[in-house]
């Protein structure tokens, strides 16, 4: 019988360990800096960081657990996206199957709607908490607006989510929405002075938007392809962005009088 | 059921009641904290955070991120076990829904659909929400405050971004979800709704209340004059008043932060302005043109 200390030691000596993790952690002070930069995940944080960026008091975690409920409606909904058909003839029953038939369906559903709100509301905590901070200020100025687009994608991410299940909440959640299009000055056949550009509801802003001049098929689609292609992709863009720019505008602020 | 505890624990409500309950708690601490920080300013004494040592990212801070993920997804994952996500009945073009309401995060703009027209309420207002968001770093040149919560080195950014933040946009969320009913009616969580409710409350334009027809010519240059003086008296009056009162503020701001502060702070206010005018007086429009109301 070998002791546990041998067995580990084997282990690490073992060429697939030795090729995944390049070299053993001894608690030094180089080995805790390899940990985070050789590890592409943790690059994203320097090696060390003030003590208020570790304290809960300054800024909440928020923007972590922001970007915690993006990642975790990404995993869930790809799940989703295995059982679901964007058609009017198939989306409701998926998910009434998802309710009934998938197993972990159900609590599959219930994480990506909870965890969307979830993220809608932290992410305007986020927000408070910056604008208290005052951390919009020199040097931070540009990062504060690549975070209202953040803002504004949450709030679309979450908006097109709203059509997919194809019932009425949805239906009409959109319809209610969208209308607002057509009152666009200019460019809804509803706003102000859009008769004199000939705009009519088959030419419009909403029509764009919706495909058509009702929601129908071609609204589901293309609020499903907003939902899970295109939004995420430019939100995942500017995440990187946002968290570059707090790296290069020095970390976490800290008071500057 | 009591009618108050059904509204509050339908499934999509839960996310505004731990809404209330977040941004009440974010708000208290952050408003304790900055009052801390205020006692040691005045005291002339490091704030929090001043004199921070720096530690290593590993551990305290991945340790840290590793527990609050634990607590978020434990947190989800009972409220998924606990409460069931909805789902009506099929999307049917031909029953409308009374109320249909937007997601709920938008119900503060449909409410806004009570006083202003929907190119305003639904298009002008919430693009310079955004354009306001984005401007505000540009125009707030005060530099204290930043990097610590402070509350008496920047009151007037504070209290006007907490009144558009708490009021303006959770507050009409919150009424928008809890107490608007059929025919976008005002039902207190306890009453029950009835979709045969109809209020007839006669609204009218401002020039009638003086007894001229907002619709004639009359009318029409009356309400043109009204708009046009709240935008130009909105935009002089601050210049004035800081020409007497702080003459080097202005000098600082400039034109261009000038004309951007107040444009969006009137705008603003336009608000709170129009809902008194349409809940106690009964005002509907101000301005009637051919092409748009206000
Ligand atoms: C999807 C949305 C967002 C994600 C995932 C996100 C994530 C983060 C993270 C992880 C941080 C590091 C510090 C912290 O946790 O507070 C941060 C900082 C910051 N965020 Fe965001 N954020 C988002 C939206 C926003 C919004 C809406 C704003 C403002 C309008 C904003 C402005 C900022 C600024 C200025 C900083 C630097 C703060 C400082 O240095 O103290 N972000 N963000």
């Amino acid at each position: 019988m070998k002791s546990l200390p041998q067995i580990t030691d084997k282990v690490k000596k073992n060429l697939i360990w030795k090729s995944i993790f390049r070299r053993d952690y001894r608690n030094t002070v180089r080995d805790r800096a390899q940990a985070v930069f050789g590890n592409v995940f943790l690059h994203l944080h320097p090696v060390q960081v003030r003590e208020s960026a570790v304290k809960l008091r300054f800024t909440w975690g928020m923007g972590g657990i922001t970007f915690f409920a993006f990642i975790l409606l990404v995993i869930t909904g790809v799940v989703l996206m295995f059982y679901y058909h964007p058609t009017i003839d198939q989306a409701y029953n998926d998910i009434k199957d998802l309710e009934f038939q998938v197993p972990f369906g159900v609590i599959l559903r219930n994480l990506h709607r909870w965890g969307a709100h979830f993220m809608v509301i932290v992410v305007m905590i986020h927000m408070f908490r910056v604008f208290m901070t005052g951390s919009y200020k020199t040097p931070r100025q540009f990062n504060w607006g690549i975070g209202v687009f953040l803002l504004v994608f949450t709030f679309l991410l979450s908006f097109t989510g709203y059509l997919t299940p194809w019932d009425q909440l949805g239906f009409w959640a959109i319809t209610v929405g969208t209308n607002m299009g057509a009152a666009t000055p200019l460019l809804g056949y509803q706003g102000p002075f859009s008769e004199y550009l000939h705009i009519t509801p088959y030419n419009d802003i909403r029509f764009a938007l919706l495909g058509g001049a009702q929601v129908g098929g071609n609204a589901l689609l293309r609020s499903y392809i907003w939902h899970c292609v295109a939004l995420p992709l430019i939100s995942i863009i500017l995440m990187f962005v946002h968290f570059w720019r707090v790296r290069k505008d020095g970390g976490i602020s800290k008071p500057q009088k | 059921m009591n009618p108050f505890i059904e509204i509050i624990t339908q499934p999509d409500n839960i996310a505004i009641v731990i809404m209330i309950i977040m941004v009440t708690f974010f708000m208290v601490w952050a408003f304790l904290q900055a009052l801390q920080n205020d006692k040691l300013l005045a005291a002339g004494l490091p704030v929090e955070g001043e004199n921070d040592k720096f530690v290593d990212t590993f551990k305290p801070l991945v340790r840290i991120e590793l527990i609050i993920a634990i607590v978020v997804m434990v947190g989800l994952t009972i409220w998924s076990i606990a409460v069931d996500a909805p789902l009506e009945e099929i999307a049917n073009p031909t029953i409308t829904p009374n109320p249909a309401k937007a997601p709920w995060y938008f119900l503060g703009l449909q409410e806004l659909l009570v006083y202003f027209d929907p190119w305003l309420a639904g298009v002008v207002l919430p693009s310079l929400i955004v354009v306001g968001l984005l401007a505000i770093p540009y125009i707030d040149i005060n530099p204290k405050g930043n990097g610590y919560y402070t509350f008496a080195e920047r009151k007037y950014a504070i209290l006007i971004f907490s009144f558009g933040f708490f009021v303006l946009w959770l507050l009409l969320i919150v009424i928008g979800v809890f107490f608007r009913g059929p025919g976008w009616l005002w039902y207190w969580p306890w009453q029950e709704w009835d979709h045969a409710r109809v209020v007839f409350e006669p609204t009218k334009d401002l020039t009638t209340v003086i007894g001229i027809d907002s619709r004639s010519l009359p009318g029409f240059i009356i309400g043109a004059l009204v708009v046009g003086s709240y935008l130009i008296g909105g935009m002089m009056a601050p210049y004035y008043y800081w020409k007497k009162n702080s003459p080097e503020l202005l000098a600082k701001l400039g034109i261009i932060r000038y004309v951007t502060i107040v444009f969006l702070f009137i705008t603003m206010m336009s608000i709170p302005i129009k809902m008194v005018l349409r809940l106690v007086f009964l005002i509907k429009y101000i301005w009637i043109t051919p092409w748009f109301n206000v």
